[in-house]
């Protein structure tokens, strides 16, 4: 069997469309997420709205918290590692791990690059605000891409500029002439050949995925219709006041994106409050965790 | 007989990768369709559930009331075919989770992530021998095995001793993914299937 070939972990991340991957804390939040229906679970110390708050570095989740978490489901787990830190990345894959998110929403160890991914056998997802951020990080070998978004914020504005921005690049480059294409590599800052593939498919060559600010059944269906392929949900649920409901109700809505029916029932299942949210406009350019990375 | 050039083929659209089936159904002549609710269930002439996560599906058909009315198409005869995910959703039960509920349309038992996590997934040139000496090349992702079948149950490939490729009547079930590879035999064997199954019941339904 030829294992960690390109196809087989763009593959993984194809089967988890059209689902939500939650941020879990401990083997039983992990569980509690199963239950309602997500795909996977993204396995932290702390959820971005805590990271937010408590402030400092934002490292790696101790490794032992990380493999209770794979002990206790059998849906596929993922962790973060910090922009730039491959050895973080070397250890995960020797764990076991199911897939490596490199995320702004840790402290970058690299200033300037990121985690050269291709040589792994593991899958990365990375963020994006934009197409050519998109197409770098597939370029250095990303199998899934997902929007920044403002991580812990539970404000879905900046996940909606970053889809818009990538989905409307996208439609660009497919209704351009072909002579165009070098110059459009050369502003999206991103290889030629990544380019012309999108150019031709009118779609990322990888899976993409909403993530940053989703908070409610609406805000699910408001993504997906905007074109995520499915959701990343951080703080929305274990910050809400009901985390079982919650996690259900925005299973049912990214499910059933498209049928308002299912969403008004979602929404009132929920009995409880969402998170509390933030305005990102108020946050200062350093609290701003999207503008991590390049 | 009538012979049926386009069936109208569904894909279970809950949750997987849905679009890479309907791709390749349509290559293969089929009228290829999603289907999240019973009236879309209704209106098609063979099923496809794709490759995704098994305990978010099996929970998602209960919640949303389909698994009922799959189980009575298919004894009504509507051709069914599983992969990976799907293999695990329509099987008897699953070997290491006796508890966890499936649809128990196909006479197997599986046994999931058989190959291990994510960095044991890979690809390999499959052996099968209805397709004769040219293998298929199967991709395989987190995928389960057949741990044990039924007399009713045809194994037509295996891997490493254990069956990755099965046939139950107009039930198809695949450990691996042949809707992430270019290769079509396996949708053209599936729809030839739904071909013959929509002729006979065009023939048995009174005028």
């Amino acid at each position: 069997m030829k294992t960690g070939t390109l196809t087989v972990k763009r593959g993984l991340a194809q089967m988890l469309k059209g689902g939500v991957i939650m941020d879990v804390v401990t083997p039983e939040h992990a569980v509690i997420a199963q239950e309602a229906g997500a795909v996977a679970v993204m396995a932290l110390e702390r959820i971005p709205a805590d990271i937010r708050a408590a402030g400092g570095v934002a490292r790696m989740s101790d490794l032992e918290l990380v493999q209770r978490i794979m002990d206790a489901v059998t849906i596929p787990v993922m962790a973060k590692v910090r922009i730039g830190h491959f050895a973080e990345a070397q250890a995960l894959q020797e764990l076991g791990i199911d897939f490596i998110d490199e995320s702004e929403v840790l402290t970058p160890a690299d200033d300037r690059y990121h985690v050269a991914k291709a040589g792994f056998k593991v899958p990365f997802v990375c963020g994006a605000r934009d197409l050519g951020e998109a197409l770098r990080r597939i370029a250095e070998g990303a199998s899934m891409i997902r929007s920044k978004g403002e991580a812990g914020s539970g404000n879905i504005v900046e996940a909606v500029r970053h889809m818009r921005a990538i989905k409307d690049s996208i439609a660009e480059l497919t209704a351009v002439p072909k002579e165009e294409l070098v110059s459009r590599a050369r502003d999206l800052g991103a290889p030629l050949e990544l380019v012309q593939e999108v150019a031709q498919l009118g779609k990322l060559p990888v899976v993409l995925f909403c993530a940053g600010g989703v908070s409610t059944p609406a805000d699910a269906s408001l993504m997906m219709q905007l074109g995520a392929e499915g959701i990343f949900v951080g703080s929305g649920i274990f910050k809400s006041s009901n985390p079982r409901a919650f996690a259900k109700a925005i299973v049912d809505a990214t499910t059933h994106f498209n049928d308002p029916n299912v969403i008004v029932s979602a929404s009132k299942s929920l009995s409880g409050t969402a998170m509390e949210g933030i305005d990102v406009r108020k946050l200062a350019p350093s609290e701003m965790l999207a503008s991590r990375g390049n | 007989m009538t012979t049926i050039r386009h069936p109208r083929v569904g894909v279970l659209a809950l949750q997987g990768d849905v679009s890479e089936h309907l791709v390749a159904l349509e290559e293969v002549g089929a009228e290829a369709t999603t289907v999240k609710t019973r009236a879309e269930l209704e209106a098609v002439d063979g099923l496809v559930i794709p490759g995704g996560e098994s305990t978010t599906v099996i929970k998602l058909l209960e919640r949303f009331d389909l698994a009922p009315l799959i189980k009575e198409r298919v004894a009504d005869g509507m051709p069914l075919w599983g992969t990976c995910m799907g293999l695990i959703v329509v099987a008897r039960a699953v070997a290491e989770l006796p508890e966890q509920p499936t649809l128990a349309l196909l006479d197997v038992s599986v046994r999931r992530n058989a190959f291990g996590r994510q960095i044991a997934s890979g690809e390999v040139e499959l052996e099968i021998a209805e397709f004769g000496a040219r293998p298929f090349p199967a991709i395989f992702i987190r995928a389960p095995w057949i741990e044990e079948s039924g007399p009713q149950v045809r194994i037509l490939a295996q891997l490493d001793g254990h069956g990755v490729l099965v046939q139950q009547g107009r039930i198809l079930g695949s450990s691996f993914h042949p809707e992430l590879s270019p290769d079509r035999r396996l949708h053209e064997y599936f729809i030839d299937i739904v071909r013959d199954a929509a002729a006979i019941g065009k023939l048995a339904r009174p005028a």
